[in-house]
């Protein structure tokens, strides 16, 4: 019967006179409820299958779900001496990256939006450059100038490189969230006897930390999981776990492989958020990207 | 021993001055209202006294002392700003308590002054709530007990409640005029609303253009405005240009008793309040002369009075001044007035205006007026 009304309603474009609440709220929420169940199939999808296939041993095409279960592949991912030596290197450079690009950053970012200077918009503007060409060539005029330098092939040359596509996230993102931050809140700690310092770390910081956490998380898992840079200025004797993917999907079409290494790449980032997850109430990380 | 005095004070910005040699003085435990139109300086004034802005010259002493080289954080002065400035990632607590948390005062001394704060503006039990779970007026209220509780020589309040709407912001004032009676703190409050400054304060400093045009208790400012801006800015005032002519003021057709010593060749102005305007009826025995004929513009009811707009073309030889300029004319409620009705008027009190100097006063002997409604109407 509320069927019925709904479609009837629906059909003279009116809404329906007295369908019962739930079905109202069905109608209202329908269009959201639709945009989710699509979102979970093309964000979860893809995630579930990865997850399946790294506890596949078997799995054969008609079979739902894999035919035989077992961790053979995490045992034999696991016991590659490059994997071994990638991972912890991969952690290593990306929250090295992190912390380089944070330390150069944040005080750009706190200087844009406090300070007036010359060319200030320009400057700002001018990070987007780094991401607004093809990196590619932009990665190998870069390798010839390092190669001069003997930074091809060191962990220095693929730290720098990979320094330079954080600048954006890292210098925008602080930036706005800085300027949110209403000066006269920092006055009115100033007025009460705290000093400059002070005020930073116990005013700006913490109403700006949502946006920083934001900001490093990011970096940090766009950094872990960067690619091209490494592979140019890194190989042969930097090998990064995203170049050691490529490398090992090249060679054996095997996706066990590639899903047990998909699975230890998400591993950061599922640590990462869950911590910062303690800053980032609902809501204020996405207010941390100006949303 | 005046708490704060001002010294020639001068801010420029790129050359241009903002605020103009001001000098003032504010005695132990008064309460000064800092009153101007936007962007007359008065903000950048307090925010010099508070140590935001650098004076470019002049001194501010506090009990004595130039605070000049010291920054806001060591001077002994608290503020309330006109935005909300609660730190919104504390409590209402821990607003309060940061700056006595700087001072090192031991944890059960803070929380004892907090209570007392909190008490103080009406807000007990709020201790644990954030800013967002505050009113604006509640925001206000804390953003004053975190300034008070600090008990700062000096409480400077920069236009605190023209964010709020009218009730509530005549409720804080009453508020903030009570517990500064109480605990007779000295107080410098900034503000473009003439109606906050008389009802709050001992003194008003008027400011125009980044100068100081008159200092002086509400009573006067309003009696005896020094310069025709503050009488034009302060209530309302009929200004009207006026010339010497035979020891008498002649403003177009009419005439009336001029002061005595009045400069002459000196462009004047006669300044009449609309209540010492009074509506009269014609009498054949006083001179024509001195009652100013007027028609009815436009009638106002303003709840228990009237105002009352009206053209006299007589007073001006300006004809366009005649036909724009509207006399401000108050009447009882029980007058009927209508559009186009004329109306004879007296004016029983004046002030004049010889170019820029100080005015004198003149008041008319008092011939009995007659306000009531039947012997205007004709």
């Amino acid at each position: 019967m509320t069927a019925d009304v709904l479609v009837s309603s629906l059909a003279d474009g009116r809404a329906p006179r007295r369908a019962p609440a739930l079905a109202r709220t069905l109608v209202r929420q329908a269009p959201g409820v639709f945009f989710l169940v699509f979102l979970a199939i093309i964000v979860i999808g893809p995630m579930l299958s990865v997850v399946l296939w790294a506890f596949a041993e078997t799995w054969w095409y008609p079979a739902l779900v894999p035919n035989t279960w077992g961790l053979k592949y995490w045992g034999e991912t696991l016991a590659r001496a490059d994997i071994r030596s990638a991972l912890p290197l991969s952690i290593g450079l990306a929250a090295a990256v992190t912390a380089l690009s944070a330390a150069i950053c944040l005080p750009a970012a706190y200087a844009f939006a406090r300070l007036r200077f010359p060319f200030r918009q320009p400057l700002l503007l001018s990070f987007l450059a780094t991401n607004a060409f093809p990196r590619f060539g932009l990665y190998v005029s870069i390798a010839v100038v390092f190669f001069k330098l003997d930074l091809v092939g060191t962990l220095q040359g693929v730290a720098l490189i990979q320094l330079v596509n954080t600048l954006l996230l890292m210098i925008w993102i602080p930036t706005s969230a800085f300027q949110g931050v209403d000066r006269a809140l920092e006055e009115a700690a100033l007025d009460v006897g705290a000093s400059r310092l002070r005020v930073f770390i116990q005013i700006t910081l913490p109403m700006v930390l949502p946006a920083l956490s934001a900001a490093l998380l990011l970096t940090f898992v766009s950094t872990f999981y960067e690619a091209q840079g490494a592979l140019i200025i890194g190989i042969p004797r930097v090998v990064t776990m995203p170049v050691l993917m490529y490398s090992i999907i090249n060679s054996q079409v095997i996706v066990q492989y590639g899903a047990v290494i998909s699975l230890i790449l998400w591993l950061p980032s599922f640590v990462l958020l869950g911590l910062v997850q303690r800053f980032v109430r609902g809501g204020t990380m996405a207010a941390g990207f100006g949303v | 021993m005046s708490t704060l005095e001002l010294i020639g004070l001068t801010k420029r910005f790129s050359g241009r001055p903002v605020v103009n040699d001001v000098s003032l003085s504010v005695a132990d435990g008064e309460f000064v209202c800092i009153l101007g139109p936007s962007g007359c300086g008065k903000s950048t004034t307090l925010r010099m006294i508070g140590g935001f802005e650098e004076a470019t010259q002049g001194d501010v002493r506090i009990d004595g002392a130039s605070v000049l080289d010291l920054p806001p954080n060591r001077r002994p002065t608290a503020m309330v700003f006109q935005k909300y400035t609660l730190w919104p990632h504390m409590r209402v607590a821990e607003n309060i308590a940061f700056g006595l948390g700087l001072r090192g005062l031991p944890r059960t001394e803070i929380e004892r002054e907090v209570k007392q704060s909190l008490a103080l503006v009406g807000l007990s039990g709020y201790d644990r709530r954030y800013p967002a779970q505050l009113s604006g007026g509640e925001q206000q209220r804390v953003a004053l007990a975190r300034a008070l509780v600090l008990k700062p020589k000096l409480l400077l309040l920069d236009e605190p409640f023209s964010n709020l709407d009218a009730l509530l912001r005549v409720r804080l004032r009453e508020e903030l005029h009570a517990i500064q009676r109480r605990i007779q703190i000295t107080a410098v409050f900034v503000t473009h609303d003439q109606e906050e400054a008389l009802s709050l304060a001992d003194r008003i400093a008027v400011m125009n253009a980044g100068r100081l045009e008159q200092l002086d208790t509400p009573d006067q400012i309003y009696a005896r405005p020094r310069t025709l801006f503050v009488a034009d800015f302060i209530g309302q005032m009929n200004l009207l240009p006026a010339t010497l002519e035979d020891g008498r003021l002649r403003l177009g057709r009419h005439v009336l008793p001029a002061p005595e010593r009045l400069p002459g060749n000196m462009p004047l102005t006669v300044a009449v309040r609309p209540e010492d305007l009074a509506v009269v009826a014609p009498n054949r025995e006083t001179d024509p002369g001195t009652l100013w004929q007027a028609r009815i513009d436009q009638a106002i009811d303003l709840g228990h009075y009237r105002k009352i707009l009206a053209f006299a073309p007589g007073l001006f030889v300006d004809a366009q001044a005649a036909g724009t300029v509207r006399l401000k004319i108050y009447a009882p409620k029980h007058f009927n007035a209508r559009e186009g009705d004329p109306l004879w008027l007296r004016p029983d009190r004046y002030l004049v205006y010889p170019g820029g100097m100080a005015p004198i006063e003149i008041r008319q002997p008092l011939v009995a007026a007659d306000h009531s409604a039947s012997a205007i109407v004709m």
